[in-house]
Formats: C-alpha cells, sequence, structure tokens
C-alpha cells in the first residue's frame, strides 16, 4: 500500500470557542496522518485529545490553522461529503435497544442510501463484507444491547467500514475492553490498514499496546506540544522516556517498553540466559532486588534446569520454582 | 426474510384490529341499533330509521374517524418525542405544547365570561371555533418559543428542561386564570381538559381529519432521520445528518401533531407515550421505518379501544376518555415492559 498523507494540520489551534473569548485546549499542531497506516495518539489525560479527534471528525472547528482532507480543506466539505470521507467511532456509549448488529452496520450506508434509507443489494453486500472484515457473523442478528462491549465495538468498527470512508478516526477504541479485546480490536485496526489502505487514528491509553502495534506513534503533551514518528525512533530519540517517565515508570530500552520503576534495596549477580533469565530477574525486580550478569556480588542465582541461590556461607541451594527461590533468597539476604 | 413477514403478519393483525373496533364504535352505543341495521346504514341499502342512521351518521361515525386519526398522530408525535429526546418518557406534551393549548383555551373560556360577560358555553359552533383556534394559538406560541430556544441552546436535556419549565408556567397562568373565575367556565374549562373524541362534528371534523390526513404522511418522511438520531448526535452527524436541522423538523412535526390533536379533541393523555413502547416489543424492532406505520396503526387500534370503553353501554358520557387511556394504556404496557424484562434475561 503506497503511503500518501491523507490528513495534514498546519499549525493548528484547538480548542472551543466562548461567547468572548477562545480556550485554546492544544496550539501550534503540525502533522500528516498517512493512509495505510495505523497512527495512535497518546497522552494524559486533559491534554486535548478527543478534542483533537473532534476536530479532525469535522465536529467543532479549529480555533486556528488548517487541516486538509486529501488535499482539500476540511472547512471545504459539505456534510454529505464528508460522511463518505471520515467515518468515527466515539467513546459515547449509545444505548440503543431493539437494533440488531446488521442494522446498526447497514447504518453505516446512510449516506449512500437514499430519502427512506433503504439498503440497495450493494449496500447488503457492502454490509455483509464489513461484518466479515471484523469477524462478527455469529452476532450478526443479536441484538446490540446483548453484546459485550467488545463485541459492541467490533459492531461500531465494522459500521465504519461500511461507511466506505478511506479514514476511520477512533476515540478510545479499546477502552473498558479485557486485555485479549484490546489486542484483538487492534490488530483488527492494524490489519485494515494493510488490507484496505484505510487511514487509521486513534487515540489511546494502551500504551504498550500502542507501541507494538502502531506504525506512527503522535505523543500529545501540553507543553511539547505533538511530537510524533514510529515508536522506534522516539524511543532512540528519547522523546517516550522523557513523556512517560516520571515516578514509577521508566522506559525500557532493551526492550522498547515502559515498565515500573523499583528502589533497589539489593543487588544479586544473575547467571544463565533465555526466558528462564528474565523470569527470575523480573520476579526480584518485584521484590526490590537488581539482578543481572553484571552485578559483582556474593551471593549468586544460576538460572539453568534449576535454579540454584549460592552463597559463600552455605552449600549451593537448588529450588523447584522461583517462589521457593525468593524464600530462599530473602533468608539468605537478611 | 423472517422479519420482514413477521413484521406484515402482525400489522395486518393490528389492522385488523383497528377495523374491528371501527365497528363496534359504529355498532355500540347508548341507543342500541340491531347489526343488520347497522349494516343496512353503512352500506346504504335496505330501510332504517332516520334516527338510528342519524345517529351512525352524525354521532358514532365522526367520533370513529376522529379517534383514529388522533390516536394515529398522537402516537407518532410520540414516537418523534422519544427518539428525538432519546427518552423512554418523552411524549407529545413533554415540551409543554399541550399546556400550550390548554392556556389558550383557558384564556377563551375563562376571560369571556369574566371580561366579555358572555358564557363561552352558550355561544354554540362559534364557541366550539374559538376553542380550537384558541388551542392551536397557545400551542404554536409555545412551540415557537421551543423552536427558538433549540436553536440557542445545545444539549436535549436542557431543551427538554425548558420545555417542562413551558409547561408549568402554562399551568400557574391556566391556575391563576381558573381562581379568578366563575365557577360555570372553569367546569368548561375543566371538561375540555378531560379530553374527548366525540367533541369534533359536521364541518369541523372534515377540516380536522383532512389536516391530519395531510400531517401523519409528512411526518412520516422523517424516519431516516429518526432512525440516525438513534445513534446519538455523533454518529448521526458523522452519517451526513444536520443534527440541529433534523431536531428542529421533527419537533416541529410532532408539535404541530399535537397540537392540532390537543385543539380539537382536548389533551389526550398516555397514548403519544404508550404506543410507541407498545410497537417497539411487539416489533422487536427501533427501524422507524417499522415503527412509524406501526405507531398509527397502533394508536389508531388504541384510541378506538378507548372511546369504545368510554362509552360502553352504562357508562354513556360517564368516562372522560383520558382516564379510560390511562386505566387502560398504564396495564398493558407495564405488563408488556415485565414480560420484557424476562426475556431479556432468557437472551
Amino acid at each position: 500500500m503506497s503511503k500518501t498523507p491523507t490528513l495534514i494540520l498546519q499549525q493548528l489551534s484547538i480548542g472551543y470557542r466562548g461567547k468572548n473569548s477562545h480556550k485554546t485546549v492544544a496550539a501550534g499542531i503540525s502533522g500528516a496522518i498517512c493512509s495505510g497506516e495505523l497512527t495512535c495518539l497518546l497522552g494524559t489525560n486533559g491534554v486535548g485529545k478527543s478534542t483533537l479527534l473532534r476536530t479532525l471528525s469535522a465536529f467543532q472547528p479549529p480555533l486556528e490553522g488548517n487541516i486538509l482532507l486529501q488535499g482539500k480543506p476540511l472547512a471545504k466539505y459539505k456534510d454529505k461529503a464528508l460522511s463518505t470521507l471520515v467515518s468515527v467511532v466515539l467513546t459515547e456509549k449509545c444505548d440503543i435497544r431493539n437494533m440488531t448488529v446488521r442494522e446498526l452496520v447497514g447504518m453505516g450506508r446512510s449516506p449512500y442510501t437514499g430519502f427512506w434509507g433503504r439498503l440497495s443489494h450493494e449496500d447488503l453486500a457492502v454490509v455483509d463484507a464489513a461484518i466479515d472484515r471484523v469477524n462478527i457473523r455469529p452476532l450478526a442478528e443479536r441484538m446490540l444491547h446483548t453484546l459485550s462491549d467488545g463485541e459492541r465495538q467490533k459492531a461500531m468498527i465494522a459500521k465504519a467500514l461500511a461507511q466506505e470512508t478511506p479514514v476511520i478516526i477512533l476515540d478510545e477504541p479499546t477502552a473498558f475492553l479485557d486485555f485479549p479485546s484490546k489486542v484483538e480490536i487492534m490488530q483488527l485496526l492494524h490489519r485494515l490498514t494493510r488490507e484496505a489502505g484505510k487511514t487509521i487514528f486513534l487515540s489511546t491509553h494502551d500504551l504498550e499496546l500502542a507501541l507494538q502495534i502502531a506504525d506512527k506513534i503522535w505523543l500529545m503533551d501540553r507543553n511539547k506540544g505533538i511530537v510524533a514518528g514510529t515508536p522506534e525512533d522516539l524511543a532512540l530519540d528519547g522523546h517516550l522516556s522523557g513523556f512517560f517517565a516520571s515516578k514509577g515508570i521508566a522506559f525500557d530500552m532493551e526492550t522498547g517498553l515502559f515498565r515500573i520503576t523499583n528502589n533497589y534495596r539489593h543487588a544479586v549477580r544473575l547467571a544463565g540466559h533465555g526466558y528462564r533469565y528474565s523470569l527470575v530477574r523480573k520476579a526480584l525486580q518485584r521484590n526490590e532486588i537488581l539482578a543481572n550478569r553484571h552485578v559483582e556480588s556474593d551471593i549468586c542465582i544460576e538460572t539453568g534446569e534449576g535454579f540454584i541461590l549460592c552463597h559463600p556461607a552455605a552449600p549451593p541451594r537448588p529450588c523447584a520454582s522461583i517462589e521457593e527461590l525468593l524464600e530462599a533468597l530473602s533468608a539468605a539476604l537478611d | 426474510m423472517r422479519r420482514p413477514l413477521k413484521n406484515t403478519v402482525l400489522a395486518l393483525a393490528i389492522l385488523l384490529s383497528v377495523v374491528l373496533f371501527m365497528f363496534l364504535n359504529i355498532a355500540l352505543g347508548s341507543v342500541s341499533i340491531p347489526l343488520p341495521a347497522v349494516w343496512d346504514i353503512l352500506t346504504g341499502t335496505g330501510e332504517a330509521p332516520a334516527n338510528w342512521t342519524n345517529i351512525i351518521w352524525k354521532s358514532r361515525f365522526p367520533q370513529v374517524l376522529t379517534a383514529l386519526v388522533a390516536g394515529a398522530g398522537l402516537s407518532i408525535s410520540g414516537l418523534q418525542m422519544q427518539t428525538v429526546f432519546k427518552n423512554p418518557l418523552a411524549d407529545p406534551s413533554v415540551l409543554g405544547i399541550s399546556s400550550g393549548a390548554s392556556l389558550g383555551v383557558a384564556l377563551v373560556v375563562l376571560m369571556s365570561g369574566t371580561i366579555g360577560g358572555i358564557a363561552l358555553s352558550q355561544a354554540g359552533i362559534l364557541g366550539e371555533v374559538a376553542l380550537t383556534v384558541a388551542a392551536i394559538a397557545g400551542a404554536m406560541a409555545v412551540m415557537a418559543l421551543i423552536v427558538l430556544a433549540s436553536h440557542k441552546v445545545k444539549g436535549n436535556v436542557t431543551l427538554l428542561i425548558i420545555g417542562v419549565m413551558i409547561g408549568y408556567l402554562a399551568n400557574a397562568i391556566i391556575g391563576i386564570l381558573k381562581y379568578f373565575s366563575v365557577e360555570e367556565d372553569v367546569k368548561a374549562y375543566v371538561i375540555w381538559g378531560l379530553g374527548s373524541f366525540s367533541r369534533v362534528s359536521g364541518d369541523q371534523m372534515g377540516i380536522f381529519t383532512s389536516i391530519m390526513a395531510v400531517l401523519i404522511p409528512l411526518s412520516m418522511l422523517s424516519v431516516k432521520t429518526l432512525n440516525l438520531l438513534l445513534l446519538g448526535d455523533g454518529y448521526a452527524r458523522n452519517l451526513g445528518l444536520n443534527i440541529k436541522r433534523a431536531r428542529i423538523l421533527v419537533i416541529l412535526s410532532a408539535g404541530v401533531l399535537t397540537a392540532i390533536v390537543t385543539a380539537y379533541c382536548g389533551p389526550i393523555a398516555f397514548l403519544g407515550l404508550a404506543v410507541p413502547h407498545l410497537c417497539r416489543m411487539v416489533f422487536q424492532t427501533s427501524d422507524h421505518r417499522v415503527l412509524m406505520p406501526a405507531s398509527v396503526l397502533m394508536g389508531a387500534s388504541l384510541a378506538l379501544m378507548c372511546n369504545l370503553l368510554a362509552r360502553m353501554p352504562g357508562l354513556e358520557g360517564a368516562l372522560p376518555v383520558n382516564s379510560v387511556t390511562a386505566l387502560i394504556g398504564a396495564p398493558i404496557v407495564a405488563s408488556v415492559l415485565f414480560r420484557k424484562r424476562k426475556s431479556d434475561l432468557n437472551e
């Protein structure tokens, strides 16, 4: 898929117009969102993520600056034309009773249907394709109010697909979902950028997931504005650690992910490799013990077949589980 | 294909009940007319006493038509209000439009006696027309206020509260008027307030039914808009709907329907609230392409049934329609709601 910028932001100021004064939420936003890419907007609560999404969806006008959608200013589009170019999945949980998933997805065809909203054969085919694309065929005849949050979110995404827009904007599509559903939704969206060449822009608080799946990350900060790039570039130039690293959160360069920081009380040499090594390291970190193969210490743990605790004052102690190892270690350290 | 077929069968069943209730309304009454004679009069064959012909064509038939279109109109109005305000408790009276009509009538009824020195009840046909005009004027005045307000305020809830406040205001003024009026006028007003399908007669019925015959099909044009509004403002807007315009159009449509029906029949409670719920439950859908015609049929059927019960033999003139609609409707809706809850759990 070719990657062309579909949405271009030029010196954008977003916020709310008051009678006498404007309330600017964020200013000086510039950047481009490309087709065939999944772009995730990250930022703390209240930084203006939703306002930015609302502005890009043309729900509210920008205070200053321009938004170009496929080269034409967003404000120049008519409501009707816009509805075939940008579709949204919102956080507002719509409590609709007595509507089937298929009917909801069918609503996505509204911009194309006539006066009564009757679906033609082509419309029905598009609806079916959208339902299949998000893998909810078994749910198609179910009532919306009987679905779980994750299933409903998928139905909403299917609605956006039925709208057949090149751009899809989603406001926290993974909020309130359990972890497998979060992953499923993100992978689904990622797949759509690849298979259908969609431009997908979403806001999320699921940092780890975004860092693993997103093609581009937009970091939004009250002071620094917006910084955009691939997750890896942002990691390399220190933006990621700068953004979120604060009390208790550190950016782990080795994994490219965030982790909780610990204040270490002890340091222990850890020998071995592979996942058994990493898991012991993780368990010890949680117990405020820094452990890796570069630490110099009297006490040493070897991970191989089992876990062996070596202490200069005692014979090597083999442990069957990490739990047993932790107990033995805490006794040795006291 | 299962659902459309099921819907057609259900719609036909309700239509059948409408026809049945129409016939019963014509056949039954305080003056008992034997069925063959009723049939002869309706078909225009055979010889029937002139007074029977008069009762059927001048009294019962207008009542049937009035109940039919009033029930249908109020139900559509209720459905539109519930959808546009996303509030299951919304009904035609929620925006104070029927209170506006009441205020108009109260002004005419109560002031004419006090200021003009003539009791309106003695004014005959002229009085009837005056009441209708006053009710429409009052309702339209309130609606103008609401539409004006809907330009200014953003939220649905705010608009709803403004409507309710206007209703309270109208009722307060009515209360003051009542307090300073003579007893007969107050009684005349109270009787108007009980609602009736039998008030519309002769020429007026022609005007009423033809206005409704235009308004009801017109209001059907809002189905796609209403379906989109179901999704919530954000989604509806994203699908190309101009929310502000849609909201005003739907409120106007529902408001005019309410205003006209209230002007001719008095404030009929409950039908507008109950019928849309019944339709949603019976047809198991929120698609207004189904709900709109369903509400027309169901509203007509229920109004006819209530009218029938209101003048059951022995009760002639004793029960106001307004009480019957609530007495009959409330248990029906409650029972359907309870059953619904159970089936929800089983899903």
